[in-house]
């Protein structure tokens, strides 16, 4: 069953509002989860289980919030920012993130604003079409 | 769990769904405090005794072997007041559950009154996202709740009564 990139947003729209407790005005497709949207991490849990019933679908956390991993490793991290392996390994980890304007200064503080709605949007579209 | 806020459950279907009894007392002394000539079951106090009936539905599920603690209260509406004398019906159905946390959805009944919806979320604190490290005894699940699964337990267990013949 195809669905319109609208119809994937509506519905990834209500199951933040049932998670988040926000108004479904400011789950825009540009809003941040953290940041705009007030999600801890208790919360994508909370996210991921409903998008499993919303979609019909298996969503391992670690595909949709890919990065926990990445933040523990020398590595991958070195004074606060992605080295250019790191950055490398968030690309393989997250194909449906838009991630030029964070590559310009990989603070990992930054990382959190890269959880988007869209970014979740994309994910879905991405999982529904392979299908 | 430390302190026992449910009465005893009377059904249990593990994994799945379990439904516990509250029983409400002016002998439970905050009760004179909440408030003084009226006295009303905290909400609260309401969304422990869902957390204690969902919670041992969820650490049941994994045999009691993780340490589930409430992390998060998806939803919680009260549709009225609850005063000593009542008899609250808690109803706690599974909606997931995966290896680091578990959601539940519940219902708190007065006869046929709805009083509250509540929607709940568990972490197994053991697999939390941030590595941290706990105490290997499980200190959630100590041993002191399993009175409160007598009655589902003798169900299991009773055996059926034998119908006797009599001789006419």
């Amino acid at each position: 069953m195809a669905m319109s990139r609208d119809e994937i947003f509506q519905k990834v729209q209500e199951v933040l509002v049932d998670a988040l407790g926000v108004d479904d005005d400011e789950v825009t497709a540009d809003a941040t989860l953290m940041g705009d949207l007030g999600a801890e991490s208790i919360d994508f849990l909370d996210i991921v289980f409903r998008l499993e019933k919303a979609f019909g679908m298996k969503v391992p956390r670690e595909e949709l919030f890919p990065v926990e991993g990445l933040l523990n490793s020398a590595d991958l991290v070195s004074n606060g920012k992605l080295t250019e392996k790191g950055l490398a390994e968030l690309k393989v980890r997250v194909p449906h993130t838009d991630l030029r304007e964070f590559e310009k200064n990989p603070d990992i503080n930054k990382l959190a604003d890269l959880f988007t709605v869209n970014a979740i949007v994309n994910y879905v579209a991405t999982r529904l079409n392979a299908a | 769990m430390r302190w026992i806020w449910i009465d005893k459950f009377v059904e249990f279907e593990s994994g799945r769904r379990a439904v516990s009894v509250k029983n409400v007392s002016l002998a439970e002394e905050h009760l004179h405090d909440n408030f003084p000539g009226f006295p009303m079951m905290p909400e609260c106090l309401m969304i422990e005794a869902m957390a204690q009936t969902a919670g041992i539905l969820v650490g049941e599920a994994r045999n009691f072997q993780e340490k589930v603690v409430l992390a998060k209260i998806s939803k919680a509406v009260f549709f009225d007041y609850v005063v000593p004398g009542d008899t609250l019906r808690l109803e706690a159905q599974m909606q997931t559950i995966a290896a680091e946390a578990a959601s539940t959805a519940g219902r708190i009944t007065r006869g046929d009154q709805l009083i509250a919806e509540i929607d709940l979320m568990f972490s197994h604190v053991d697999q939390n996202l941030a590595g941290k490290k706990f105490p290997e005894e499980n200190f959630v699940f100590t041993g002191l709740f399993t009175s409160l699964l007598r009655d589902v337990a003798l169900n299991h267990a009773r055996p059926q009564p034998q119908k006797t013949e009599s001789g006419g």
